[in-house]
C-alpha cells in the first residue's frame, strides 16, 4: 500500500481550502433535478479532484465538512445520513491519489479512465448504498423515496465528478511542468 | 444569487448560552439533536422543540437573524411531506399496523395513520432548527476548532475546521470578484442562457477559483510548516474556555433528555414510534 493516506500540512491547509470551496458550490453552484430534494453538484468535481491531488483523507473531510457546514447554514442542522455519504464518496475518490500522473503533467487516455472508474464506484457506493440505507435507519424514511433519491444522485454526482473533474485534472495537469521536459545537450 | 447571506452571524451577548463553554454546546447540540432523531415520538419532540424554543428566548436571537433558514426549512420539510406521501402513502399503516381511513383522493387512501406518521416527521425536523440556530449564533467560530478537539476529534481535522470558517469569506469574495469579472466579458450565467451553456460558463468562474485557491494552499501550508505546525501530538488553543458549574449543568441536563428518550422509546413505546392506534 503507498502511502496514501499519510497527512501533512499540505493535506491539512488543502482540506481547509477545498471544504470552503466545497461549501461555496454546493450552496450556489448547482441545478436542480426533477427528483425533489436532488440537485447537479458542481461541488463533487472539486472533492474529486482535491481528493485525486491529496489523497482520501482529504478528499473525505472535504465532502464531509463542506456538507456539513452548508446544510448547517441552510437548514439549520446536518442531514446526517447524505453528510456522512459524501465523505464516503470522497473517501473513496481518494483512492485515484498517485494512481495516476497528474502531478507529472500528463492526464490523459489510461489515467481518465482510471479516475473515472475511481469515481463512480465511489458515488455508487455512497449514494446507492450508504444514503439510503442510513435515511431508513436514522431518520425511518420510506425506502422507495430514499433509494429513488439515492439513484438519482448517483448518476448526477457521477456527471459532476466525471465532467467537471476531468476537466479540472486536464487543467491541472496542464499547469505542472511534464517529467523529462528538460534535456541535456 | 444571493451573496448577502453570512456564515455564522455571530451575535456577541452576554447570555447564559453565550457564557458557556463552545464545548459545552456542541455536546449538547449533539444530544438534543439526537435525541430528536432518534425518537418518532411526538410528545418528546413537542417537549424538546419548546425547551429549544425557551432557549432560543434565552440567547436573545431575533427573528430577522433567523428568518432566512427558516423559510430554507419550511421548503424543504414541505417537499419532503408531498413527496414522501406521494411515493409510499401507506407507510404510516406498515409502521403502526392499523388502518384508519378518512378520506380518498385520486384513489389513494388517506389514513389516520399517514397522516399522524407524516405530522410526527414534520416536527421532529422542525425541532431540529431551533438547535441549530442557537448553536450557530452563540457559538464564536474561533472557538469551534477547540470544541472540537474538545470532543476528541483529531486536532488536524480541527484545524482544517477553523481553516474552513477562515477561508469561507475569502473565498467567497474570490468568487464573487470573478464572477462579475466574467460577466463583465458578457458570459452570460442567468436562467436566459442554454443549460449547457451555463454549466460551461460556471465551468469558467470555477477555475480560477480553484487555481487561487491551490496557490493560497501552497503559501498557508508553507507558513504553518515554518511555524512548526504538527510538530507535537497535541496543541493549545488561543480561544477557549474553561469549564464551569453552568457548563456542568447544560450537559446534565441536555444528557438527561437524550437519556430519557431512550428510555421512552425502550420501556413506553417499545419502538422508535409512539403508536396511539392501539
Amino acid at each position: 500500500m503507498r502511502d496514501i493516506f499519510k497527512v501533512n500540512t499540505k493535506t491539512i491547509v488543502a482540506t481547509g481550502l477545498g471544504a470552503a470551496i466545497f461549501t461555496l458550490l454546493f450552496m450556489y453552484v448547482k441545478v436542480p433535478s426533477p427528483v425533489p430534494e436532488t440537485s447537479f453538484q458542481t461541488a463533487y468535481g472539486v472533492s474529486a479532484l482535491f481528493a485525486t491531488l491529496f489523497g482520501p483523507i482529504a478528499g473525505a473531510l472535504i465532502s464531509f465538512i463542506g456538507h456539513a457546514l452548508s446544510d448547517a447554514i441552510q437548514y439549520g442542522s446536518p442531514w446526517w445520513s447524505w453528510v456522512i455519504a459524501s465523505g464516503v464518496s470522497g473517501f473513496i475518490f481518494g483512492f485515484a491519489f498517485k494512481r495516476t500522473k497528474v502531478e507529472e503533467g500528463e492526464f490523459k487516455g489510461k489515467d481518465i479512465i482510471t479516475f473515472n472508474i475511481i469515481q463512480v464506484i465511489g458515488n455508487v457506493i455512497a449514494w446507492v448504498v450508504i444514503a439510503p440505507l442510513l435515511d431508513i435507519l436514522i431518520y425511518q424514511e420510506p425506502a422507495n423515496l430514499v433509494f429513488t433519491q439515492g439513484i438519482t444522485a448517483a448518476i448526477m454526482n457521477s456527471v459532476s465528478a466525471g465532467v467537471i473533474g476531468t476537466l479540472l485534472l486536464v487543467a491541472y495537469a496542464a499547469t505542472r511542468t511534464k517529467k523529462g521536459s528538460l534535456s541535456m545537450k | 444569487m444571493n451573496m448577502k447571506m453570512k456564515l455564522f452571524s455571530y451575535n456577541l451577548a452576554d447570555t447564559f448560552i453565550h457564557r458557556l463553554s463552545g464545548l459545552t454546546k456542541l455536546i449538547c447540540f449533539l444530544f438534543l439533536t439526537f435525541a430528536v432523531m432518534y425518537s418518532y415520538d411526538i410528545r418528546v419532540i413537542l417537549v424538546v422543540m419548546v425547551f429549544s424554543i425557551l432557549l432560543m428566548r434565552t440567547a436573545q436571537i431575533q427573528f430577522s437573524q433567523v428568518r432566512l433558514m427558516v423559510i430554507y426549512v419550511l421548503i424543504f420539510i414541505f417537499t419532503n411531506a408531498v413527496i414522501s406521501f406521494f411515493f409510499s402513502p401507506e407507510f404510516g399503516t406498515s409502521i403502526y399496523g392499523t388502518s384508519h381511513e378518512f378520506a380518498s383522493v385520486f384513489g389513494i387512501s388517506l389514513t389516520f395513520e399517514q397522516l399522524f406518521y407524516q405530522v410526527t416527521k414534520i416536527f421532529k425536523y422542525a425541532s431540529v432548527i431551533p438547535l441549530g440556530m442557537i448553536f450557530l449564533l452563540t457559538t464564536n467560530p474561533s472557538e469551534f476548532a477547540s470544541s472540537l478537539n474538545g470532543i476528541r476529534v483529531n486536532y488536524k481535522a480541527a484545524v482544517a475546521v477553523a481553516l474552513t470558517l477562515r477561508y469561507f469569506p475569502d473565498i467567497q469574495r474570490d468568487y464573487k470578484d470573478i464572477y462579475l469579472a466574467q460577466q463583465a466579458r458578457g458570459l452570460e450565467l442567468s436562467r436566459k442562457a442554454k443549460f449547457i451553456d451555463r454549466f460551461k460558463n460556471s465551468l469558467l468562474i470555477v477555475i480560477p477559483l480553484i487555481f487561487s485557491t491551490l496557490d493560497r494552499v501552497e503559501v498557508i501550508s508553507n507558513a504553518m510548516d515554518l511555524r512548526g505546525f504538527s510538530k507535537s501530538k497535541t496543541r493549545t488553543w488561543y480561544m477557549s474556555r474553561n469549564f464551569s458549574r453552568q457548563d456542568a449543568l447544560a450537559l446534565v441536563v441536555s444528557g438527561l433528555i437524550f437519556i430519557a428518550t431512550v428510555f421512552v422509546s425502550i420501556f413506553i413505546n417499545h419502538s422508535r414510534f409512539y403508536n396511539p392506534f392501539i
